[in-house]
């Protein structure tokens, strides 16, 4: 697939009636919003403001100051939110990619049973998010959990007493269970759909060169689905480190600390001490260090130069 | 560079929506005080009360039904979960978008009458609504700061007792409920063996615990907030309350570990199957009949209180005024008719009725005579609520109050039940960082 | 189960006759394929076997210690959910608005894809570039100002956008469209392009490429992308808490009606779950079918 062979300039209008709904609606939901929520990361915003947002006093970067001084707990408390997000996005991320390719390849020949299996492991993503996250805080419950009830009284790990999962540092691990579960059927999904087009004939070819099942696995399918696998993990990294719902419902308004993903963080810091202004200077800086990231992925995996040479 | 015109002519579209969008901010544009233009018409958002939502709505359309028969003015309901309320209120207050009647928690009133969306109840309104006299005290304490006229009037009252089950007391062999901490603790160790637990706590509900704190602070003498209204949480007297609740897990152990992460009434759910023998809650009695206890099967008393002492007020404070407030809604449309609203709802006949469907007590005065409200329950409720109970701080803040210190008990009973010590100083070191959480 | 065949069986249609094949996987792959596959299955049904037994306990058992099977068995809780909380009207707002929005924006992603695959045009990169970008703004930060837009947009035209399923669902469109476009953009670059020029050969204009070519070549990404609108839309809780009212209220906040103030009706929430999450897995099964389906016979070459 050289790109340069088929492309087309030309001086039509098509391209951009076909982008024109995109733009927008992108534009009336998202960015005139983003725009409105940065310039009230520089007002005072607090309740006695927010029936009229446009009277709120301009507080110039003192939100900014807040958030990013380390000397102070509101400053400390972010950046260990966002290192503690960090970590969590990364493991989860990982895990739920890994899931996801591993059972897409190994469903990808017929066998018996596929199709069921196929629908089964859509379950977690078919089932609203408020029921399945409230299930596994059920499940993780210290003293009437199904989690502890096999791990303590059933293979008698862990000692005598109890594991706390929803409270202190394993809260992490349970949080991090909880989103691969829900998160790793979307890579499947993506995944099994970019698998379809592979060309039968690649995999013959190889077989007749003597490539075994594994080594098909490597030389073909994975390098395959690259691009697809390109905007997958972008995907996921960004759901994941904006994910709100998650810890919510798992945890309520305060997450412990072993688990305060970064938008818990900052709904807290906003609605649930009604400071909008340095709840959306958070929400800034946040979007400045995501757009980083992924300016720098796209950088690195490539896409980003092959389309510049084309324009 | 293309690119980089496109880029320019980008940021400029963006930059002239973006002013567009903030000239047409929030808020009406007709002006304060409210008017009468839909004479005909209300809308009111309740709260949910009654086991669920469909229970509140059917336990309010025949009075909705009673009010429109009376004025000719329709009601339009929509009650609306506890969850969503406090974003639904915002949402109204930010766009001027609201309903004309609400209900409040009223530990809401003083963050909710600084944003300025709420009608002032000031002498003329009251008068409006048969006058400020007829509700208890405590209630009009809990409806907005001190020193400016209420947001809002109280409509269901609550208070906290001490629930016992008397199947374990008697087996235990003890005659009556604890009526000061030390009595709590002595009792306690009593109960709590065997599997079984004394009292029971929702380590990881941060209101709850706010509650049990804020009255063991009242109890030393002492408020998380300043008479200027400024933050004084790591003060001794404040340090030693919280120590003192959490000390309930952490040294006197009489509270189950696992409660350090109840916050979903499991608590309630463990006193139903007879875990534990005590809690300390707001009017629990139908949620134990859910979980299947009989009337009778539980005993009702005071909050405990200091040594010595017996409830009252200051040191002698055993409970928070709980609660309800309803408020009007300062654009709506039918001024009039949301007075009249407020009257009906606060009349004698309604207030009677309504607190007996959902188990409170009645604000006003002249209602809690009912002989409804003489149940073995609700006498403990009602004259700890017209004797004992304390609003919360009426601070805007208070809700910023809730979350940071509710946070700080809270991660110290996970202390407590991961067996770390608790000490003066760690309780020290969790209020001074809560307090310097508290921003603006 | 009607199993569509994978594609390699469709560009070798003879595989009756078995002896063995150097496209069969050797035992050791099918070892590693069914321990993976098995415990995959297992950690994917762990709550689910949870949801269904919580769900046939009476209340007082669902609250004490986990057992893995009801001590008594009760039907309750399915006949409960229906005036607990007016599921039945949840689960049509729900399907009314995530199903407007998936049509929606698989049909606006759609266009918007084909014109960046296939069209090399000034401000392209800053399309796809900003588009991604909306992605990364936490959603508490502008649902006050969304909401603040949907109201002065109702007060100035009288389109009433706050408090309907229209506002939801124009907010969930544009939440799964940048993926979407995304997305397509990949599985349409993987279609060859010379099949458009064929077809532009044969008298299709440019949209009759992307129907007749592209779009057919395409389906298991479309399908994947439809469901990923769906279900964005199906589970989104914080807007919905505020941009809904009674008649308009979605599931997904709509379940949260079974934990009031003083109870949690457990063997509800987990009965509820079950119920509007089966029509789901079911149009997931139908759905499945074209997955798998794909490209046109012959059509790559």
């Amino acid at each position: 697939m050289s790109p340069h062979t088929t492309v087309r300039v030309r001086k039509s209008a098509l391209p951009y009636l076909l982008l024109l709904p995109a733009v927008l609606l992108e534009l009336l939901i998202h960015l005139v919003p983003m725009v409105m929520g940065v310039v009230m990361s520089f007002r005072q915003l607090t309740q006695f403001f927010i029936r009229d947002w446009t009277r709120a006093p301009w507080a110039g970067p003192a939100n900014y100051e807040l958030a990013v001084d380390l000397n102070k707990p509101v400053g400390q408390a972010l950046l260990g939110s966002f290192v503690t997000t960090c970590l969590f996005t990364l493991l989860s991320v990982g895990l739920c990619w890994l899931l996801g390719t591993a059972a897409a390849v190994f469903t990808q020949e017929s066998f018996r049973g596929r199709g069921p299996l196929r629908a089964l492991f859509l379950v977690p993503y078919a089932l609203p998010v408020y029921a399945a996250v409230i299930t596994w805080a059920f499940m993780f419950q210290r003293d009437n959990g199904l989690v502890n009830h096999v791990l303590h009284d059933q293979l008698g790990l862990g000692g005598a007493d109890r594991t706390f999962w929803l409270l202190g540092d394993n809260s992490f691990w349970a949080l991090l269970t909880v989103s691969v579960w829900k998160g790793w059927p979307f890579a499947f999904l993506i995944v099994t759909a970019a698998l379809q087009n592979i060309p039968g004939e690649l995999y013959e070819a190889a077989a007749l060169d003597g490539a075994g099942s594994w080594q098909r696995i490597r030389r073909i399918t994975l390098p395959s689905v690259g691009p697809v696998n390109q905007v997958l993990v972008l995907v996921l990294f960004l759901w994941t480190f904006n994910d709100f719902n998650t810890p919510f419902v798992l945890f309520g308004k305060a997450a412990p600390e072993a688990a305060d993903l970064i938008s818990l963080h900052i709904y807290q810091s906003s609605f649930v001490t009604w400071n909008f202004g340095a709840g959306a200077a958070m929400s800034v800086l946040l979007l400045l260090f995501l757009l980083l990231v992924t300016a720098g992925y796209l950088f690195l995996t490539g896409r980003g130069r092959r389309r510049n040479a084309d324009a | 560079m293309r690119r980089t015109r496109a880029a320019t002519t980008a940021a400029i579209t963006l930059s002239l929506l973006a002013a567009t969008a903030t000239a047409c901010g929030g808020g009406s544009a007709n002006g304060d005080g409210g008017s009468n233009s839909a004479p005909k018409e209300l809308t009111y958002w309740a709260s949910n009360q009654g086991p669920d939502i469909a229970a509140d709505e059917a336990t309010l359309a025949p009075e909705l039904k009673k009010f429109e028969e009376r004025t000719g003015i329709k009601v339009k309901l929509e009650v609306i979960p506890w969850p969503d309320l406090l974003g639904r209120i915002l949402a109204a207050t930010a766009s001027g978008q609201g309903p004309d009647v609400l209900n409040i928690g009223n530990t809401w009133s003083a963050s909710l009458q600084a944003t300025g969306a709420l009608l002032p109840w000031d002498g003329r309104n009251f008068d409006a609504i048969g006058g400020k006299d007829r509700f208890v005290a405590s209630a009009i304490g809990s409806s907005g700061a001190t020193g400016q006229d209420p947001a809002a009037v109280p409509l269901y009252s609550m208070s906290y007792a001490l629930y016992y089950n008397k199947k374990m007391f008697r087996e235990a062999g003890i005659e009556k409920p604890p009526a000061t901490w030390d009595e709590m603790v002595t009792v306690g160790q009593r109960l709590s063996k065997d599997g079984k637990w004394a009292l029971g706590a929702e380590g990881s509900n941060l209101a709850n615990n706010i509650h049990q704190v804020f009255v063991l602070a009242k109890q030393h003498g002492a408020d998380f907030f300043d008479a200027a209204g400024k933050p004084a949480f790591d003060g001794p007297a404040t340090v030693d309350a919280v120590k003192q609740y959490v000390d309930l897990m952490a040294k006197d152990r009489i509270i189950a570990p696992g409660n350090a992460e109840y916050a979903q009434n499991q608590s309630l759910q463990d006193f139903a199957a007879g875990k534990t023998a005590m809690v300390l809650w707001q009017s629990a009695a139908t949620s134990f009949k859910t979980h299947g206890m009989k009337e009778g099967d539980w005993g009702v008393a005071p909050v405990p209180v200091p040594a010595g002492g017996a409830p009252g007020t200051g040191r002698n404070t055993n409970s928070m005024v709980a609660g309800i407030n309803m408020a009007v809604f300062r654009n709506t449309d039918n001024i009039d008719g949301s007075l009249a609203f407020v009257k009906f709802m606060t009349g004698d006949e309604e207030q009677r009725l309504l607190n007996k469907a959902y188990g409170s007590i009645p604000p006003v005065k002249a209602a809690q005579t009912d002989a409804a409200f003489a149940s073995e329950d609700l006498t403990v409720l009602r004259e700890t609520l017209s004797t004992s109970a304390a609003p919360l701080p009426q601070v805007p803040q208070e809700s910023q109050f809730e979350t940071t210190v509710g946070t700080a008990v809270k991660e110290l009973f996970a202390d407590a039940a991961a067996g770390r010590p608790v000490t003066t100083e760690s309780v020290k070191a969790e209020l001074t960082k809560a307090q310097q959480q508290m921003t603006s | 189960m009607p199993d569509r065949p994978g594609p390699r069986a469709r560009t070798r249609p003879r595989r009756r006759p078995r002896p063995r094949s150097p496209l069969d996987p050797p035992p050791s792959f099918r070892a590693v394929r069914a321990v993976f596959l098995t415990l995959l299955t297992g950690f994917v049904l762990l709550p689910v076997h949870v949801m269904v037994t919580s769900s046939l306990k009476p209340l007082g058992e669902v609250s004490g210690r986990f057992r893995w099977f009801p001590g008594r068995l009760t039907v309750r809780p399915y006949l409960d959910i229906w005036h607990t909380v007016p599921l039945a009207e949840y689960f049509v707002n729900s399907l009314i608005v995530a199903g407007a929005a998936t049509v929606c924006s698989v049909v606006i992603a759609v266009f918007a894809a084909y014109a960046v695959s296939r069209y090399r045009f000034r401000g392209r990169r800053l399309f796809t570039v900003t588009v991604l970008s909306t992605q990364m703004f936490p959603g508490i930060l502008f649902l006050l100002p969304l909401f603040l837009i949907f109201v002065n947009i109702g007060n100035s035209t009288g389109v009433a956008l706050y408090g309907s399923r229209g506002g939801l669902i124009l907010t969930y469109l544009t939440f799964s469209l940048p993926f979407s476009v995304w997305m397509l953009i990949g599985y349409f670059d993987s279609v060859p392009r010379e099949l458009d020029e064929a077809a532009t050969v044969d008298g299709c204009g440019p949209l009759g490429a992307l129907f007749r070519v592209v779009i057919p070549a395409a389906v298991p990404g479309i399908v994947a992308v439809a469901v990923y609108a769906f279900m964005t839309a199906w589970g989104e809780v914080l807007f919905a808490s505020v941009m809904t009212n009674d008649t308009t209220r979605t599931l997904a906040v709509g379940l949260r009606g079974y934990s009031t103030q003083n109870d949690v009706y457990w063997n509800q929430i987990m009965a509820a779950s079950l119920v509007v999450s089966i029509p789901v897995v079911a149009g997931f099964l139908l759905l499945q079918r074209y997955l798998v389906a794909g490209l046109t016979a012959g059509a790559v070459k």
